[in-house]
């Protein structure tokens, strides 16, 4: 065990540190309560600059345009950028899901094609998975492609589609066999969101924004080109994709988590409680410094995960906890600041007492979601339960 | 960067979690438990044969000369094993306050049995506040003898030594010199027995380097966190096992959801109390700037999740988890000692919130 960076690591931190430190925008502050709609442009630029430096995708393979970095590399880099508080990427999806799976099942034609414009922010991808009778269980999804000469005619609807709204592409799960048992019948397609049949509506959330959407498709048609990977083999190609989501996330969110906790010290500082600053409340600071704690053992369960599939190259037991920490933890640490703030704590942006221009409520109603997206925290349990500790089945 | 055992840690974990299963098995854990001190002599030679006893001092005090994860990854097995005995008292106690606190002549007349395995210590710090901060103890040294009381002092009966924490510095009392009486609390934890200690003018000899002392502590309550992951797990394992076995309804009840979920819960707190831990003896080993705050976080993890592990793991047993028979309750009771043994997570949490909340914290962000 030794969590002394070695040389290589530290040579990859100071590079990249540097690099940061002369090219992070200083007016993210202004920006970033902004609906997306409204920063999505601002991000797509800084993600461009990352991709002109290099740094867009550092897990990638060099050939890709990534560093091949190792995965201490990508904790490091996502480290860095916590400390700069720096914006996020704007094709959050297809650098973080998408396009390690077309890396991984395309074609050398599908890697050329699409690879370097998620890279670049030229195309914001979406991913097509949930439809409204299969969430959980992904796997009975209905929306279904017949094959038609040189292209498939897809017909159907998916849902909480994030980025919908400004995706140019999409990761979409299809049925193309009906007749095989649930998951054999499956196909991964690339969709063209321009394509004529495709219908994007809002759909508003309980925050209020439309971050997500509804997607419906009449007789879209997808050149047989599209299909990622093989056809009928839709599930293994959407489940590297949810490995990519559960797995990796969590180093990128501890940037999120620890600027929260830091936050919240600030504010208790000089947020008073009966008369008092409230980090003088013996409550308070029991409750912030149990956030503290758990944000740090998040990203301490993140390292040995990482180590563990550095040294055995597979993902380990550690790994399928991180998606059920961080989601469970957020909440915890967002009824954490409601607490702090008291009446404030609902103030939302907009109104001229509201507390960081709304960010506390909004958090509050947007965790909610976190045990859903990528999994609930029920699915994650019962994966636990059987993967893990190799718990019957329950269904 | 790279956070797992090496390959001679995990060597070491092996052969610990071999020695105590055939040195150390479950029928032995219960038969020292109803014995008093719970020490056992020639298990105590085996130890010292291993190393163990030595694990983190230096080779010229007789030790093993190995680090503080070394140590941790031997306490977890202990913990797996509810190795009976003043183990922890005498290395990860005493000897850590020695090693810290002691001058070098001392720790060849103190530190260098412990490690040969010829004497037994432990550290007697609470009072009747029942407070680790060393600020409220009253115990005081007048002529170089004590007098007070001590409480929850662990494995005292067992020990040849006492580190007593006065209000001068830490003293040194022989368990047989004049004026000391040693009496067992009826603790929960049978398999640790907790001491009323009184002095009264005791002949005590005073460490040199008195400061050490919360060093010394730290270290102790990395290893009590380790040892209570080392019980989770065992708890765990258990628990996974009778669910898989025990049928109701015709099917295994591990089949259905709600004690599936309290499995992977317990999963999750172990592994997360596992990594903290884990951190906390490496920030120590390195001297890292947040070492203080990271021992604070790995005990204060533990103190709750060994408890709620514990929880968990008997329910799931049902009314078996009720019994005396089962062997969850046994841990579930060291759990409960070990909760608020070096300060419970209540304590520690303020003990992180001054470090990184009051603005003269050593690891508090600039307002
Ligand atoms: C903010 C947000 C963003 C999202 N973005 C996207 C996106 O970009 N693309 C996309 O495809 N999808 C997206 N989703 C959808 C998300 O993946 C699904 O909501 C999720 O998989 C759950 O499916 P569901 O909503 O149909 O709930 P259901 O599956 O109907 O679940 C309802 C409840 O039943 C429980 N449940 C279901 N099955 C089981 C079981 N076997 N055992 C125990 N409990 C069970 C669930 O845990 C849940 O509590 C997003 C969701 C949210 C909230
Ligand atoms: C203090 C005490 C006093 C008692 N006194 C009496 C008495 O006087 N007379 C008497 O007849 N009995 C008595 N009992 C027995 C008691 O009724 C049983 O222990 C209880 O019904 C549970 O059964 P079990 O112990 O076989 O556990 P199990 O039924 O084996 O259950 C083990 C675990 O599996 C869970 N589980 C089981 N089935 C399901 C399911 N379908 N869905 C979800 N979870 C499930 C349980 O909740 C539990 O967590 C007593 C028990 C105790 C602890």
């Amino acid at each position: 065990m030794d969590l002394n960076l070695s040389a290589d690591e530290r040579s990859f931190r100071n590079e990249f540190r540097t690099w940061l430190e002369a090219n992070v925008p200083r007016d993210w502050p202004e920006w970033r309560e902004k609906p997306l709609e409204e920063s999505f442009d601002y991000l797509r630029a800084w993600q461009r600059k990352l991709y002109e430096g290099g740094w867009a995708a550092v897990s990638w393979p060099r050939e890709y345009g990534g560093r091949s970095a190792t995965l201490m590399q990508q904790a490091i880099f996502w480290e860095e950028m916590a400390r700069l508080e720096a914006p996020p990427m704007a094709n959050a999806l297809g650098l973080g899901l998408i396009g390690p799976t077309i890396i991984a099942y395309g074609t050398e034609a599908q890697k050329k094609r699409f690879v370097p414009k998620i890279l670049s922010a030229e195309e914001i991808w979406c991913q097509g998975f949930s439809e409204p009778n299969a969430g959980s269980d992904l796997a009975s999804l209905q929306t279904e492609a017949r094959l038609d000469g040189g292209h498939y005619v897809v017909n159907g609807q998916k849902v909480w589609t994030s980025y919908g709204w400004i995706g140019d592409w999409c990761e979409l799960v299809v049925r193309t066999d009906p007749n095989v048992p649930k998951h054999k019948g499956l196909t991964v397609l690339l969709l063209n969101m321009k394509s004529p049949g495709v219908e994007v509506r809002p759909l508003r959330q309980m925050t209020g924004e439309s971050e997500f959407n509804e997607l419906f498709f009449r007789d879209v048609r997808v050149p047989v080109d599209n299909v990622l990977g093989q056809v009928n083999d839709g599930w293994n190609v959407a489940i590297s994709t949810l490995m990519h989501e559960r797995g990796s996330y969590g180093a990128r969110l501890h940037l999120l988590f620890k600027r929260n906790i830091n936050r919240l010290i600030e504010l208790s500082r000089t947020f008073k409680h009966n008369g008092c600053p409230a980090a003088q409340n013996p409550l308070v600071r029991q409750k912030l410094a149990q956030c503290y704690a758990e944000i740090e053992i998040m990203r301490l369960n993140q390292l040995r995960a990482f180590s563990r599939i550095t040294a055995t190259g597979i993902p380990g037991p550690e790994g399928s906890i991180q998606k059920l920490f961080w989601s469970e933890l957020n909440q915890r640490v967002q009824q954490v600041a409601q607490e702090l703030l008291g009446p404030y704590g609902q103030l939302a942006k907009g109104d001229l007492l509201a507390v960081d221009n709304g960010i506390w409520s909004y958090g509050y109603l947007r965790t909610r979601g976190n045990t859903i997206e990528a999994g609930t925290s029920e699915v994650q349990r019962n994966i636990i339960g059987h993967f893990v500790l190799g718990l019957p089945r329950s269904y | 960067m790279q956070f797992g055992l090496s390959d001679s840690q995990l060597l070491l974990k092996d052969n610990a979690r071999k020695f105590f299963a055939s040195e150390c098995p479950m029928a032995s854990v219960r038969r020292l438990m109803e014995t008093g001190t719970a020490y056992d002599a020639a298990l105590w030679s085996k130890m010292a044969e291993q190393g163990y006893l030595g694990i983190i001092f230096p080779e010229e005090y007789d030790g093993a000369g190995l680090g503080k994860v070394d140590l941790i990854v031997l306490m977890e097995e202990a913990g797996r094993a509810l190795l009976p005995g003043p183990f922890f008292s005498t290395v990860a106690l005493a000897g850590a306050v020695l090693s810290e606190a002691a001058t070098p002549e001392q720790k060849k007349r103190y530190l260098a049995p412990l490690c040969r395995g010829e004497a037994r210590a432990t550290v007697a710090f609470l009072e009747t506040g029942a407070s680790w901060n060393p600020a409220d103890v009253r115990v005081a040294s007048a002529n170089g003898r004590l007098s007070g009381e001590k409480l929850f002092v662990t494995d005292a009966a067992a020990a040849d030594f006492l580190l007593v924490v006065a209000r001068e510095g830490v003293y040194v009392v022989q368990t047989k010199a004049a004026g000391v009486s040693i009496e067992l609390m009826n603790g929960l934890d049978l398999t640790r027995p907790q001491y009323a200690v009184r002095l009264s003018g005791t002949p005590a000899e005073q460490l040199g380097n008195s400061e050490g002392l919360a060093r010394g502590l730290q270290v102790g309550a990395a290893a009590l966190a380790a040892e209570l992951v080392g019980g989770m797990q065992r708890t765990l394992e258990m628990t996974v096992e009778y669910a898989k076995t025990r049928k109701q309804f015709g099917k295994p009840i591990g089949i259905f959801q709600a004690v599936q979920h309290q499995c992977a819960d317990m999963y999750l707190e172990t592994e997360s109390a596992r990594s903290a831990a884990y951190y906390a003896a490496w920030a120590l080993e390195e001297n890292s700037p947040d070492a203080e705050a990271a021992v604070s976080i790995a005990k204060l993890y533990a103190s709750d999740a060994g408890r709620t592990v514990g929880n968990r793991g008997i329910q799931v047993h049902g009314g078996m988890g009720f019994t005396w028979e089962n062997d969850v309750h046994l841990y579930y009771r060291r759990a409960k000692a070990s909760e608020t043994m070096l300060g419970d997570a209540t304590f520690h949490r303020e003990r992180l919130a001054r470090l990184v909340i009051d603005a003269h914290g050593a690891l508090a962000k600039s307002a």
